[in-house]
């Protein structure tokens, strides 16, 4: 991935030559890539391909086994649980708490992120707003649907103001038009409030022609650049096509 | 360090919230120790005498004697319960969210024990307040005495199942694990009988519940409520307390227990 930020400034993420196994097991091997301020950039692998590996070890909850990953600079290996400050998260499940209201599952995680009462109120009452949801702040996380419940937890990630989000699969289980609403609204943050994204999905069309692309297949990369570029040098008309010769082939 | 004080503030408040939303849980916490208070220990009373030894000056009824006990099965239970909560939030994700937090692991992991400790003791505030009614009152400065002692029951119950919990893969084999740690825990310890009548039917099950941690967690409340500090059994509790608590630190520490668990299931 071309770090396009001319400053000399780390990149939001910065993932190097990382690989994991379990056991004998390897799940991601010689793992490379970046993440630039304002970049969305989107990770495409078929299930099984290292994508939710990938995530906990950026986030610290699986240690790093060889490699390095830094956050803005600092890496959680090094620099402790105080690197992940800049990171905002979507999880793959539900992890919001149901019997809760929107309001109290955003204010127990302010107060994680070490956000002040009134401080935390006021970023949910933002954030909320900005996704249509402030009406819902009352209720009940179990008596919302899937595609309030997701909007919800994206408030959440984005409450500490994070330089970079990451989004496991943040689309599976929502309608079409829950999904196309979620993937606009995350790459105007890229492109508007200049939030690094990394959007690991294996919907292709979840990408547009313009993200920055990198596609993992088998633990390893198969293929990285702009979205465009990365078709183009794969010889195929679009990213589906492209998407099925990279994953056919046996990576290196 | 305010940074972190909120944090453990919000990890309290979202247990305290929860524990509020599930009056089931708030009812079977109470229901439980009045049954043993109010049916088993009247059919025991007159059959059961309870002789003359500390923190106890002169003969006491039988409820009176297992109260202290209830009370410590009251943070058993809900030690074991928050656990299994950890569990449950584990396979649904949400322990995923506070493990992210940029705060060190132990840290959230001792608010997260702190915070059903707090739990524990508002159920045990509701059980005296009913044990009150019934007439099961104890001395003003016992009142007092009681809560530091809670606490540390409490957290010493809660390591131990906070342990079981980094221990223990899934819900299914969590229920087992219970009827093994509950049981006789409970049963094995002073929490319903005194043990020297235990040693007169059985020197093994005496020397077993004689070390039984539960057993030290009991004592400490009984002599707590009654005014007196058991020193000894204080110290044991706090033992106990340090070494489950490093076990359990242990267990969920990233490069060890977490791999482990995100296996197969994780990608």
């Amino acid at each position: 991935m071309p770090d396009r930020a001319a400053t000399p400034a780390p990149p939001a993420l910065s993932v190097q030559s990382v690989s994991h196994a379990y056991g004998k097991r390897r799940a991601l091997d010689d793992v490379s890539l970046s993440v630039a301020k304002g970049s969305f950039t989107a990770l495409l692998g078929p299930n099984g391909a290292g994508k939710t590996t990938l995530f906990a070890l950026v986030t610290g909850l699986l240690g790093v086994q060889s490699g390095r990953i830094a956050i803005c600079g600092a890496e959680p290996s090094r620099d402790g649980a105080a690197a992940l400050e800049p990171l905002g998260l979507v999880f793959q499940q539900p992890t919001l708490d149901l019997d809760l209201t929107v309001s109290q599952n955003l204010a127990y995680f302010a107060a994680l992120r070490g956000l002040s009462r009134r401080d935390g109120r006021q970023r949910a009452e933002d954030e909320l707003a900005r996704l249509d949801m402030a009406e819902r702040a009352g209720e009940r996380v179990r008596d919302l649907n899937g595609g309030h419940r997701r909007r919800v937890e994206l408030a959440r990630a984005l409450l500490h103001e994070p330089r970079l989000l990451l989004l496991d699969e943040p689309t599976v289980g929502l309608d079409i038009e829950s999904r196309h609403r979620i993937v606009a609204y995350v790459h105007d943050l890229a492109r508007e409030r200049r939030v690094a994204v990394l959007w690991a999905t294996h919907l292709i069309d979840e990408v547009r022609a313009d993200d920055d692309l990198v596609v993992l297949h088998q633990g390893g990369i198969a293929a990285a650049g702009r979205s465009e570029e990365v078709v183009a040098a794969a010889g195929a008309d679009n990213l589906s096509d492209a998407f099925t010769r990279l994953t056919r082939r046996a990576p290196a | 360090m305010r940074r972190k004080l909120r944090a453990a503030r919000g990890v309290i408040a979202r247990e305290i919230l929860r524990f509020l939303q599930q009056r089931g849980r708030l009812l079977a916490a109470l229901v439980r120790p009045l049954v043993w208070l109010i049916v088993f220990a009247a059919g025991f009373r007159s059959i059961l005498g309870v002789a003359i030894q500390p923190p106890y000056a002169t003969y006491i009824t039988y409820d009176v004697y297992i109260a202290p006990g209830l009370i410590a099965m009251i943070q058993l239970f809900n030690g074991m319960q928050s656990s299994l909560s950890m569990v449950y939030d584990r396979e649904m994700g949400s322990m995923r969210v506070l493990l992210t937090s940029p705060q060190p692991r132990w840290f959230l992991l001792f608010a997260k024990l702190v915070a059903g400790t707090v739990v524990s003791i508002l159920q045990v505030l509701a059980f005296l307040a009913i044990a009150a009614a019934f007439g099961i009152t104890f001395p003003l400065a016992g009142y007092l005495l009681v809560l530091p002692v809670l606490m540390l029951t409490g957290l010493m119950l809660g390591s131990v199942g906070m342990f079981l919990s980094s221990a223990i893969r899934q819900l299914e084999n969590f229920a087992g694990v219970m009827n093994f740690v509950i049981f006789p825990a409970f049963f094995l310890s002073s929490a319903l009988y005194p043990l020297w009548r235990m040693r007169e039917s059985s020197e093994i099950l005496w020397r077993i519940s004689a070390a039984n941690p539960f057993t030290h967690a009991v004592e400490a409340i009984r002599f707590a409520i009654h005014g007196q500090l058991n020193l000894f059994a204080c110290g044991v509790v706090t033992a106990v307390l340090i070494l489950f608590l490093v076990l359990a630190l242990w267990g969920y520490d990233t490069s060890r227990g977490l791999r482990a668990r995100a296996g197969p299931a994780g990608e």
